[in-house]
C-alpha cells in the first residue's frame, strides 16, 4: 500500500516536471522593472513563451544596476549563473575574462547577424572573436531636446556649432530663461560633457581620449577647450540644480522653464508621455558636431548546463535580434533597434533622425561609443574620468588643472 | 550528568554565535584584507600584488576629499550632538513638569531612519522649495541659506541632519548620567553657597566622565559608518563634495566594479575606528585590573 502510494505520487511529480524538461529554458536577469521598461521586457517574455519556451523572470530592481550586478556577482560565485544578463559595453568582455560567458556564434551566424547590425556596434557582441552577447537597441546619448516655443518666440534656430549655441544661451540669459535644464548627478554631468568633448575634439580625437585612453589627446588643449565650454555650460543653468532627477530636467523644457536639455533619447518617452509632440512642441537634433554616440542595451549570454538551458538560450538570442521584438520593443523604450533593415514606419521623426545618423556615421567612422554610460570604458576608467568631471562642473577649478587631474585620474585607474 | 550540564550548558550555548561572529566578522575581515592586498576588479581574485591598492587609495583625490569630510564630519557632529545633548539634558533635568513629554519630544528623531532624515532635510535645505523659498516669500529677498547645493558647504548640511538625529539620544543618555549624580553632594553644595553653574562645572559634568566616553564612542562610530543620511541628503554631491570613505566604498565595489580598490578603503576606515576603539578598550581593562 505504502508503495503504491509513493508510486503514485512519484507518477505525478514525474508528469508535473516532464513539460518543464522538455522546453528550452531561460532564466533573465535584468532591471527594466520601472514603467515603459518593464512593458518592454513583458514584449519578450511573451514572445519567448509563444515560441515554446519557459521564463523564469529576474528582476533586480535599483542603483541603475549596481543591485542587479551584485547578484549576477552572487550567483557566478555560486556556480549557477543565469541563462542571460542584461549587461553592456565593456563589462561584457570583462564577465568574458572570468570565464563565464558562452559561445553563441551558432544562433548568430544562422541569423546573420554579422550583415545587420553595423559593425562598430557588432564589436561589443564579441568575445575574442565569438559571438557572447545579443544586442537590443541602440540609444543615441548626443541629443540636445529644445522647446520649439521658447527657441521661436526669441528666435533661435537650433544651434549647429557650439558658438551658436553659446550665442543662442547669452540671448535666452538676457531673456531671463534657464538656457540649459540640468541635473547635478555625476552621470549627467558626464552626459554634457561627452557630448561638448563630441563637438569639440571631433570623432578621432573622441575615440583616441575616450575608447583608447591617449594620454596626450587627454591632456591637450583641445581637452581644455572642452573643460572652457563645461565652464560656459555651468553658468547656463539654474541655482538649483544639485542633485535633480533627469527627468525633472526634461520637464523643465516641457514647461518652458528652459529651453535646451542634453540628454539621451530616453527624454523623448518624457515628452511622448506628456502627450508633446516632436517637432511641433519639442526639437530633436544632435548636439553639435560631427558623430553619433551610442549606448546599447544588450543581453550577455553565461554559461549554463543542460539542453534545454541552451536551447532556451539559443532561441532567446534568436528572439531578441529577430526584427519582430527589436520594433516592438524599441517602440516602447524610446530608442531605434539595433538591426539596420527593420521597417521604421511607426516610429517618430526623432527616430528616424536616429537611425539615418547611425547608418551615415557607421560609414563615415563616427560611430562611437558613450564613454559616460559605460559603452566605452570599464567601471574604474570611465569612474575616474566622470570623478573628475563633475568635481570640475561642480567648483571653480581651471580647464588646465582639469585636464591634469583627468590624466592622473585615469592613469591611477589602470 | 546534572552537574556536566551546569558546567557545560553555557559553553553550548555561547558556542553558536562564537563562531558566528569568529567567521562572520573576523574571518570577513581578513579576507577583505587579503583581497586589498590584490588586483581584484570584478569577481575577488587571490594572487596577492602587494600594495598596489593603497598606493591607488591615497593617490585618489576623491579619496582626499572623503577623508576630509569625515574628520569635518565626524568633529562637527560629535562636538555639536554632544554640546546640544548636554544643554538640552541640563535644562530638563531642572525638575520641570512636561520632562516627560520633552524628553520623547526630543528622543523622537533617533526612531527615524537616517534615509528619512536625509530626504525631510534635503527638501527644507533646497533653496528653490525649502528655507530659503520660504523666508524669500515672506519678503526678505536676500536671505540666502544654500549650503545643500554649495560644494564647500554641502558637508555642514550634512551636520546639520546628523546633529538634528543624534542630539536627543545624546541628550537621553547625559539625563540618565545626570540622574546617577550623587543628590547629597549636590545639596552639601547648595549649602556652602556656590553658585548652579559652578555645581555643574565643577561637580555634577566631572562626575559623568563615564557618560561622556560612552556618547563619544557611540557617535565616533555612527560618524564613521554614516553612508545612508548622506546618500538620501546629497547623493554624495554636488559632484563628489560630500563624499565620506563609506559611500566611497560603496561606489567602486558596487558601481565601478573594483573590488580590490574598496578592500583598501574598507581596511582604511577599519584603521581609523581601531585607532578610536582601541585606547577605550585599554582604558576600560586597565580600570578593570586596577
Amino acid at each position: 500500500m505504502k508503495y503504491t502510494a509513493f508510486a503514485a505520487v512519484s507518477a505525478v511529480a514525474l508528469a508535473c516536471a516532464a513539460p518543464a524538461l522538455a522546453g528550452p529554458q531561460a532564466e533573465v536577469l535584468h532591471w527594466w522593472t520601472s514603467g515603459g521598461e518593464a512593458k518592454s521586457a513583458a514584449v519578450l517574455q511573451q514572445e519567448f513563451a509563444d515560441n515554446g519556451g519557459t521564463w523564469t523572470d529576474m528582476p533586480v530592481a535599483g542603483g541603475g544596476g549596481d543591485a542587479a550586478m551584485t547578484a549576477l556577482r552572487a550567483r557566478v560565485l555560486s556556480g549557477n549563473a543565469p541563462t542571460a544578463v542584461q549587461l553592456k559595453g565593456p563589462a561584457i568582455q570583462e564577465w568574458y575574462e572570468e570565464g563565464v560567458l558562452a559561445d553563441i556564434s551558432s544562433v548568430a551566424e544562422a541569423e546573420g547577424w554579422g550583415d545587420v547590425l553595423p559593425g562598430s556596434i557588432a564589436e561589443h557582441m564579441k568575445c575574442e572573436g565569438k559571438w557572447c552577447a545579443a544586442p537590443v537597441n541602440v540609444h543615441r546619448v548626443d541629443w540636445i531636446w529644445a522647446n520649439a516655443a521658447l527657441l521661436e518666440a526669441n528666435g533661435i534656430e537650433m544651434p549647429q556649432t557650439w558658438d551658436e549655441f553659446n550665442a543662442a544661451a547669452d540671448k535666452l540669459m538676457a531673456a531671463g530663461i534657464t538656457p540649459l535644464a540640468h541635473g547635478g548627478q555625476a552621470w549627467q554631468d558626464a552626459t554634457v560633457f561627452e557630448a561638448v568633448a563630441l563637438g569639440i575634439l571631433g570623432p578621432e580625437d573622441f575615440r583616441k581620449a575616450f575608447v583608447e585612453l591617449d594620454m596626450d589627446t587627454l591632456k591637450s588643449d583641445k581637452m581644455a577647450a572642452v573643460f572652457d565650454q563645461m565652464r560656459k555650460m555651468r553658468g547656463y543653468v539654474d541655482a538649483n540644480f544639485p542633485g535633480r532627477d533627469w527627468n525633472l530636467a526634461t520637464s523643465m523644457v516641457m514647461n518652458g522653464e528652459a529651453a535646451f536639455q542634453i540628454m539621451g533619447d530616453w527624454a523623448k518617452g518624457e515628452f511622448l508621455a506628456a502627450g508633446k509632440e516632436p517637432g511641433k512642441d519639442f526639437l530633436c537634433a544632435s548636439v553639435p558636431g560631427d558623430g553619433f554616440l551610442y549606448n546599447v542595451d544588450s543581453f550577455a549570454m553565461f554559461e549554463v548546463d543542460g539542453e534545454d538551458k541552451q536551447a532556451g538560450q539559443d532561441l532567446l538570442a534568436k528572439l531578441i535580434v529577430g526584427p519582430k521584438f527589436q520594433e516592438v520593443f524599441n517602440l516602447n523604450k524610446g530608442s531605434i533597434p539595433a538591426r539596420v533593415d527593420v521597417k521604421l514606419d511607426a516610429f517618430d521623426t526623432c527616430a528616424h533622425l536616429s537611425a539615418k545618423d547611425m547608418g551615415d556615421s557607421a560609414e563615415g567612422g563616427s560611430l562611437l561609443p558613450s564613454y559616460a554610460h559605460g559603452m566605452a570604458l570599464r567601471g574604474a576608467q570611465s569612474g575616474a574620468i566622470t570623478d573628475v568631471v563633475t568635481a570640475h562642473f561642480n567648483s571653480e577649478m581651471s580647464s588646465a588643472e582639469a585636464v591634469q587631474m583627468l590624466a592622473d585620474a585615469v592613469a591611477n585607474s589602470l | 550528568m546534572t552537574e556536566w550540564l551546569e558546567r557545560h550548558i553555557p559553553k553550548m550555548v555561547l558556542a553558536p554565535s562564537f563562531i558566528a561572529v569568529l567567521v562572520f566578522v573576523y574571518g570577513f575581515i581578513i579576507w577583505t584584507a587579503w583581497v586589498s592586498l590584490t588586483r581584484s576588479r570584478l569577481l575577488p581574485k587571490y594572487e596577492i600584488e602587494g600594495l598596489i591598492q593603497y598606493e591607488r587609495l591615497f593617490n585618489a583625490p576623491r579619496w582626499d576629499t572623503a577623508m576630509s569630510n569625515l574628520f569635518v564630519f565626524g568633529t562637527l557632529f560629535i562636538l555639536i550632538s554632544m554640546f546640544l545633548g548636554l544643554m538640552l539634558a541640563i535644562l530638563l533635568d531642572q525638575k520641570i513638569r512636561t520632562e516627560g513629554v520633552l524628553r520623547t519630544i526630543y528622543l523622537y528623531p533617533m526612531a527615524l531612519s537616517l534615509i528619512v532624515t536625509g530626504t525631510a532635510w534635503k527638501w527644507i535645505m533646497n533653496p528653490g522649495l525649502g528655507l530659503e523659498a520660504m523666508v524669500r516669500g515672506w519678503g526678505f529677498e536676500s536671505f540666502t541659506f544654500d549650503w545643500v547645493i554649495n560644494p564647500d558647504k554641502a558637508i555642514y548640511a550634512v551636520v546639520i541632519a546628523g546633529v538634528w538625529q543624534a542630539s536627543g539620544f545624546v541628550m537621553a543618555l547625559f539625563l540618565a548620567g545626570l540622574r546617577g549624580v550623587d543628590g547629597e553632594i549636590i545639596k552639601a553644595a547648595q549649602v556652602d553657597g556656590i553658585p548652579t553653574w559652578r555645581i555643574y562645572t565643577a561637580i555634577i559634568i566631572p562626575s559623568m566622565a563615564p557618560i561622556f566616553l560612552s556618547a563619544f564612542i557611540v557617535l565616533a562610530h555612527l560618524a564613521i559608518k554614516s553612508f545612508d543620511l548622506v546618500i538620501a541628503l546629497t547623493g554624495g554631491g554636488p559632484g563628489y563634495a560630500t563624499d565620506l570613505p563609506a559611500t566611497y566604498m560603496y561606489t567602486m565595489a558596487f558601481s565601478r566594479g573594483d573590488i580590490g580598490q574598496a578592500a583598501s578603503s574598507a581596511m582604511v576606515m577599519m584603521a581609523v575606528v581601531f585607532a578610536i576603539i582601541v585606547p577605550y578598550l585599554y582604558s576600560e581593562l586597565r580600570a578593570k585590573h586596577d
